[in-house]
């Protein structure tokens, strides 16, 4: 589904990924570990098309083809899906507005029509159930005046209306209570099924007892040193990170 | 002949239609002897550092228009309000069309200005009202000197007036040039609220420029809604001059929405002669090409406990130019006042621009006053945010500015307005704006 080749990318001309390889199947959850800075947010932001990051070499391909030059908006419509680490407030635009626009232009995008109003009711009922999301909270500001938790929710929310076939949830847990991220895991599991993938960038392994990937790989200066199974992201949080700079130091 | 020359002589040939022993006829004599003294504003002066009449003086305008001219309401039932039911007054090249509109001396009076200048039954409103608070400066002098036509509204006590009232003056270009100065006189009086809308629209595209004077009397408890549809022809030039004095527990609001014209502006003034006042302004400017568009506000806190809130939000692109002049003058004896004003701007080119500028002069010291204007470009964070979700570019940059103007109208009462001025907008920004409010 996804095969990132040699990856360079950099921000105002400091390199931040410095040559990352990785490869998602349909149907895996991938975890990518890292101190901070390690670059793990870039390479979030770079597949999802962010333009402040400047690819310098190598390719992302997505579903067989190269999405390097891809606008956020037309990955998007190919079935990729950014959960922000901080969603942006959007004062003005109400979070059933938001997902109505966002859902009929990637149909316009496939040629479709709008999805009908009732089709596009039900299934706002349905995912914000499974998000346990209050009705009211739709009629609100996107993100405007949200808790950390309420944040969240709302981009697994948006993840559950738009279907992607690749999720990067890019520090979902942080800033979450033991119950939202509760919610939260249990929103992307049941999203979860043979034909798409999740790669969950984290710092800490919690979230990970809840989604469990079927690899873990660790992110230093912008390459992946070290990749592993679940047991790997319990191996960093008993000992933390330091062993694996030494390693690669060594 | 310079405009100016052509007006002041052509002030005999307008005595000749007016009835000049009338006490409202020394009103204007006086006026256009302040016009001849005062002329025309220019960049020199501090309120106008950053408008020029220049462009739109040149032309050499008829001051009356010549011929009479009927329209189909089907030809201009887009300008209107339509969905709604109304009260009209109608006005085309200045002269009153009855075909269009719907006036009603039924308990209020809705009616016409020349009815009320002359007919004795109006007499005492006049004097007690016409042109009281209206300026002393060259423009607004320049109406009351030709003030003859426009709309008349008086509210007796204790009436909700049920339909709004639309003010509509079109200009049809039957004259190559055409100068207007319409005067329109609104008293409400006590307990009373009324809903008005106004709106200047020329048919074609023969220069107009409007020179208008209202004046609004909100007394004790009076509620008044007043909402300035700007969106004409970029040949057509308004020059709006309103003027309302409020008495105690009076609620006034004015909405302006400004997205077309070649020059715009919108001279707004309260007067707040009471306790417990409250004054609100807010308006969206959303201009392109060469238009130009300037928002020169004055609140004079006079008496305490007062509040005043203004709120005005602005795009502009192309080579568009907007002012922004907000001016909140809070007396002495105006403690525990409660002014508000944000001026919020984004420049979508290089060469637009927006000069903005809050005046507060204040001499009360147990008050609350803050202001802030920004001026900007859209948030690239919140446009990435949005295109990630699979809105494109067009679309999202449409949805931040539709959303950033958009919490203005959360104060538009009337749903058929909110509806027509959200599509305007929606069509401005090119965007299909494809939800419910």
């Amino acid at each position: 589904m996804l095969k990132i080749k040699n990856l360079h990318a950099s921000v105002e001309d400091k390199a931040i990924l410095r040559g990352i390889n990785l490869e998602v199947k349909p149907g895996e959850v991938h975890a990518i570990m890292g101190p901070n800075g390690s670059g793990k947010s870039t390479l979030a932001s770079v597949i999802a098309g962010k333009e402040d990051y400047e690819v310098e070499e190598g390719d992302i391909i997505f579903e067989g083809e190269n999405i390097n030059e891809l606008a956020p908006e037309e990955r998007a419509h190919k079935g990729v899906f950014l959960s922000f680490q901080y969603p942006v407030e959007i004062p003005g635009v109400s979070v059933t507005n938001f997902m109505k626009t966002a859902i009929n232009e990637t149909r316009k995008a496939k040629g479709l029509e709008d999805m009908p109003a009732n089709e596009m009711l039900k299934m706002i009922r349905e995912k914000s159930e499974l998000l346990e999301i209050d009705r009211k909270f739709l009629s609100r500001s996107l993100n405007e005046g949200f808790s950390g938790g309420e944040k969240k929710r709302n981009e697994i929310f948006q993840m559950a209306m738009l279907e992607p076939k690749l999720a990067i949830l890019d520090e979902t847990d942080s800033g979450l209570d033991i119950d939202a991220l509760r919610i939260v895991a249990n929103g992307v599991n049941k999203l979860k099924s043979k034909d798409n993938a999740v790669i969950v960038i984290t710092h800490y392994q919690r979230l990970l007892d809840y989604i469990v990937p079927d690899y873990v790989h660790v992110l230093h200066n912008g390459r992946i040193v070290k990749s592993g199974s679940a047991d790997l992201a319990h191996e960093l949080e008993a000992k933390g990170y330091d062993w694996i700079k030494e390693e690669v130091n060594a | 002949m310079e405009l100016k020359e052509k007006l002041v002589s052509s002030f005999m040939a307008f005595e000749d239609t007016v009835d000049v022993d009338s006490p409202v006829h020394d009103i204007r004599t006086e006026a256009i002897k302040h016009f001849e003294n005062e002329g025309f504003p220019t960049k020199r002066q501090e309120a106008w550092k950053y408008t020029s009449l220049n462009s739109i003086l040149k032309y050499d305008y008829s001051v009356f228009p010549k011929h009479e001219e009927a329209l189909d309401f089907k030809d201009v039932k887009k300008y209107f309000i339509h969905d709604i039911d109304a009260y009209k007054i109608v006005f085309i090249d200045g002269k009153y069309s009855s075909h269009l509109s719907q006036t009603t001396h039924d308990g209020i009076d809705v009616c016409l200005m020349s009815a009320a200048l002359t007919k004795p039954k109006y007499r005492l409103v006049i004097e007690n009202y016409f042109n009281k608070i209206a300026a002393k400066d060259g423009l607004s002098s320049l109406n009351t000197a030709f003030s003859a036509e426009g709309a008349y509204i008086h509210i007796p006590k204790n009436k909700l007036v049920e339909k709004p009232i639309q003010i509509l003056h079109f200009s049809t270009g039957n004259e190559a040039a055409l100068m207007l100065q319409p005067r329109n006189l609104v008293v409400v009086d006590e307990n009373s609220h009324v809903q008005i809308i106004e709106r200047h629209q020329s048919l074609t595209d023969n220069p107009v420029l409007t020179n208008s004077v209202t004046e609004i009397f909100a007394n004790k408890r009076a509620i008044v809604d007043y909402y300035k549809i700007q969106n004409d022809r970029e040949t057509a030039s308004l020059i709006d001059n309103t003027f309302i004095n409020q008495k105690q527990e009076s609620i006034a609001k004015v909405h302006t929405f400004s997205f077309g014209g070649k020059i715009t502006r919108n001279n707004l003034n309260f007067y707040q002669n009471g306790e417990r006042i409250d004054s609100t302004m807010k308006g969206i400017t959303i201009i392109g090409n060469k238009q130009h568009v300037d928002h020169n506000t004055l609140v004079h806190h006079i008496e305490p406990n007062c509040e005043s809130h203004q709120d005005y939000k602005g795009i502009f692109g192309d080579s568009a130019t907007g002012v922004f002049n907000g001016k909140v003058l809070v007396e002495k004896e105006a403690q525990k006042t409660d002014a508000f004003q944000a001026n919020n701007n984004i420049l979508l080119s290089d060469k637009a621009s927006i000069n903005t500028k809050p005046q507060l002069e204040i001499f009360a010291d147990d008050v609350k006053c803050s202001h802030g204007c920004t001026i900007g470009q859209l948030d690239e964070s919140a446009m990435f945010y949005l295109r990630s979700r699979g809105i494109p570019e067009k679309e999202a940059r449409g949805l931040l500015m539709f959303a950033f103007s958009n919490n203005v109208l959360d104060s538009v009462k009337i749903p058929e307005i909110k509806n027509r001025i959200t599509k305007i907008i929606a069509g401005k920004l090119g965007v299909n704006i494809g939800f419910d409010l």
